[in-house]
């Protein structure tokens, strides 16, 4: 690699300041350091440092992000030939460039807007760009429904890299997960696009409708897919939710190299299945989920996806070990709360993580003030 | 009664070239120096100029602030140098050596017959002060304060660490005597800390008049700042003071033979050292002298005075630190790696298991000086707290300091830390945030505002 080496430094000194291509120099060193882990060596504090740096630790997720969306891609054309007739007569392979063919656009939007956006951000601040959108601009397309228009998926990734990163400070200071909030968006704005039973399946023909299982819980009709459908995934929903197969691949890998915090994952499935558990029994005969078991709220709609990728996000999540607990148990209630007592919207996840995402400081807030408060009952201890 | 305390937190990093158990002697060194830049915020005062004779024991600069503080010279010589930086910033007092080393005589003296004002002043005196730290702040005590116990650590934990049972080993009335020493500054309270199945052999276990304790779990467990979080806390107004135990034998000699006798061994490791080992050789001897004929590479590596976390980046002609007991010499790393981010890296270390270093935890690894990243904003939480082994939320306290809020500092902690206590957040950082540079900030904030 040493010509591509030779390449960097001839061109590098263009970059730098009172080079011409000046304005560019994020950019530059954004692209260097992808290609080349940067010569620096430490000056100051520890003369030896950890080989994790932020670039490792966001491929891990999407690597972990992987499973689910080869599945959601197979899916997409999977629900497509079914909803059109020829499921027989079509091949795997078929499917999967089907799917592909449908999604591949929405990943290329997403990344291509909010990089931009990041990019020109980092530029205008002078800072390094940061890798959080790595993962960010593929949990869009993957929380998104097939049908959505592109330019749709654009401007709602535009709102949340600007709204919702950057003006707070970009990367690592945004308080909601910024891929929810582009979903939040789309919801709000467009809410024809991203409900109903139109949506979920890519180029369905007229006249024919199938609604996810959770919009079927949530009115009361007659579930369509069985509980092993919605775990291995074969239903239509958002891209990357609907495998919860897949979804727990990817948590396994995140767990395994301790990436994500499994503290959160556990305490957000608990706080799911008690409060699930708890509706099972007291719900009203009339209420549309009062036949649904506790399992197969957890396995259904974005319920595992959030708890697995969205939820574990560092920045907006607690920061405490002990508030990990308390915001995951939390969310799994609120998501579970919102879904079966909320008649507006089938889902609750979403709205259960962006609302958790704003209480996380003061869940955080009320853990430090329990650490100071037993600092000083100990001073006392030894004054005595 | 002695107890053991377990600490789980922490991390080992093991490093290749570990030095061996022989002792050898440095051949002889030219040039010795005394660096007022190793004592955080001191404001010197020189006392010599260049061309003054001096004996071991004189001398060199004092604490302009507390001129009772005198720092002197480690051998007898001529004054070589004296070497300023920017703004005529005092960096070095350099002595040439004479060929035998003559002493300044404080008169040898049975410490139990001394009253504690004697013992001050001896100390003080014969240059030996500087040795005593006081927590909070890390820095050196004032002879004025009475603390509520002193600390010593009979083990360094940190990679490559030198033993004490090898350095010290010739060396247990000494030891004994700088007990006795520390046991009539502080009545109450004196603390050996050992590592935790140290055998009845060791000559630390056979110390008397002293509060033995010990600890097992990996690196902070040998740091005085974790041990004193766990037997006798610090609050605020606390004073407890720190020496470390091959200080603690040469403040013992100021009693036992009457002279400022700085001679001690250190460790010289590293994965680029030829041979580790053990060397004798005297406080701020010159770096070069003790490396000699031992270092793998001339170029592409990095010396440091001190362990790898804490210590310093030193060349050749540099002098060994005041408080360092060892030398590490690693690899300096700074060349490009293609997609080093993304490859498997089977001779990387990470605390993280996204490299596999996880599944062999005893394999040794030559690291490098290299960032292995960029500064980030702040991202992956729960890191630190996996390796500082104290009631302390460490996050949050770097950020009081960042934020310069002084209430919240030392209601979390300020007054515990130490820049030492949290090198390893430092190194496990996903952000390579600067984490030992953020703690001085505090600390320096704290004195500035509150004294």
């Amino acid at each position: 690699m040493n010509f591509l080496r030779k390449y960097l430094d001839k061109q590098k000194p263009k970059f730098e300041k009172g080079g011409k291509l000046q304005k560019l120099h994020s950019v530059f060193t954004g692209f260097e350091s992808f290609l080349f882990v940067p010569n620096r060596t430490t000056s100051s504090g520890c003369n030896i440092r950890d080989a994790i740096d932020l670039k490792r630790t966001m491929i891990i997720v999407v690597l972990a992000l992987v499973p689910a969306l080869l599945f959601g891609i197979f899916n997409v054309g999977f629900q497509h030939f079914k909803a059109i007739g020829t499921l027989a007569d079509t091949g795997y392979i078929e499917m999967f460039f089907y799917g592909l063919w449908r999604v591949l656009p929405m990943i290329v939007v997403s990344y291509v807007v909010g990089l931009a956006i990041e990019f020109a951000a980092a530029q205008i601040r002078g800072h390094e760009i940061n890798e959080g959108f790595l993962v960010s601009g593929l949990l869009i397309p993957m929380v998104m429904p097939v049908n959505a228009p592109l330019w749709m998926v654009g401007v709602s990734t535009a709102f949340a890299v600007i709204i919702g990163k950057e003006i707070f400070g970009g990367t690592g200071m945004n308080i909601w997960n910024p891929a929810l909030l582009a979903r939040a968006f789309f919801f709000f704005s467009y809410p024809s696009m991203i409900s109903g039973d139109k949506v979920w399946i890519a180029g369905m023909p007229d006249g024919f409708s199938q609604a996810t299982p959770l919009a079927e819980a949530s009115q009361g009709i007659p579930a369509t897919y069985d509980m092993a459908s919605m775990f291995w995934g074969l239903i239509p929903g958002s891209i990357g939710e609907t495998s919860t197969f897949c979804i727990l691949l990817g948590a396994i890998l995140l767990i395994a190299t301790g990436i994500g915090s499994w503290k959160i994952m556990l305490s957000t499935f608990v706080g799911g299945y008690c409060m699930a558990l708890l509706l099972a029994y007291t719900l009203p005969e009339t209420n549309p989920y009062a036949s649904i078991t506790p399992i197969s709220h957890l396995i259904m709609g974005g319920f595992a996806f959030g708890a697995v990728f969205m939820a574990t996000d560092p920045v907006t999540s607690a920061q405490t070990e002990r508030g990990k607990w308390i915001y995951g148990f939390i969310l799994g209630v609120m998501a579970i709360l919102i879904r079966t007592l909320n008649p507006g919207y089938p889902e609750g996840m979403m709205l259960a993580i962006l609302l958790m995402n704003t209480f996380a400081p003061l869940i955080d807030w009320f853990v430090v003030q329990g650490n100071i408060k037993r600092r000083l009952k100990r001073a006392k201890q030894f004054q005595i | 009664m002695s107890k053991v305390i377990k600490l789980k937190k922490g991390l080992d990093i093991k490093l290749k070239g570990e030095a061996e158990n022989v002792v050898r002697n440095v051949e002889k060194c030219n040039l010795y120096a005394l660096k007022p830049t190793d004592f955080r915020l001191l404001t010197p005062r020189l006392a010599v100029k260049v061309g003054d004779q001096v004996k071991a024991g004189d001398v060199l600069f004092i604490n302009k602030y507390r001129p009772e503080v005198k720092f002197t010279a480690p051998v007898s010589g001529t004054i070589e140098a004296v070497n300023r930086g920017e703004r005529r910033k005092l960096l070095e007092v350099v002595i040439k050596a004479d060929d035998q080393i003559q002493y300044k005589d404080f008169g040898s003296a049975d410490v139990n017959q001394l009253s504690r004002k004697e013992i001050i002043e001896k100390l003080l005196d014969s240059g030996v002060w500087p040795m005593i730290k006081q927590r909070p702040y890390d820095i050196i005590a004032n002879p004025e304060d009475m603390p509520k116990a002193i600390f010593v650590s009979g083990f360094d934990s940190a990679p490559l660490a030198p033993d004490f049972d090898v350095t010290l080993a010739d060396e247990f009335s000494a030891l004994q005597a700088g007990i006795d020493c520390l046991k009539k500054l502080c009545e109450k309270n004196v603390n050996l800390n050992l590592r935790a199945g140290t055998p009845s052999t060791s000559i630390f276990t056979k110390l008397k008049n002293v509060e033995i304790n010990y600890f097992s779990g990996p690196h902070p467990a040998g740091n005085a700042g974790i041990q004193i979080h766990h037997l006798n806390p610090i609050n605020k107004g606390d004073i407890v003071w720190v020496v470390n135990a091959m200080d603690l034998a040469i403040i013992g000699r100021i009693f036992t033979s009457g002279k400022f006798d700085a001679r001690k061994t250190i460790a010289v490791a590293g994965s680029e050292v030829e041979k580790p080992a053990y060397f004798k050789t005297i406080m701020g001897a010159q770096i070069g002298c003790i490396v000699k004929g031992n270092l793998k590479n001339q170029v592409h590596q990095r010396i440091i005075s001190g362990n790898v976390l804490t210590g310093y980046k030193v060349s050749e002609d540099n002098f060994l630190g005041y408080y360092n007991n060892m030398v590490t010499v690693i690899p300096e790393g700074d060349n490009y790696e293609f997609l080093g981010w993304a490859t498997p890296g089977f001779n990387k270390f990470s605390i993280s298991k996204t490299f596999p270093s996880f599944l062999c935890p005893n394999k040794k690894y030559a690291l490098d000086a290299n960032y292995h990243g960029e500064e980030r904003a702040f991202v992956v939480t729960g890191q630190y707290e996996k390796v500082l082994p104290m009631d302390i939320l460490p996050v949050y306290l770097l950020k009081a300091v960042l934020a310069e809020d002084l209430d919240k500092m030392e209601q979390l902690g300020m007054y515990e830390i130490a820049p030492e206590d949290m090198a390893l957040c430092e190194f496990v950082c996903t952000s390579k945030t600067p984490v030992q540079e953020i703690v001085e900030q505090g600390i320096e904030l704290m004195i500035r505002e509150l004294n």
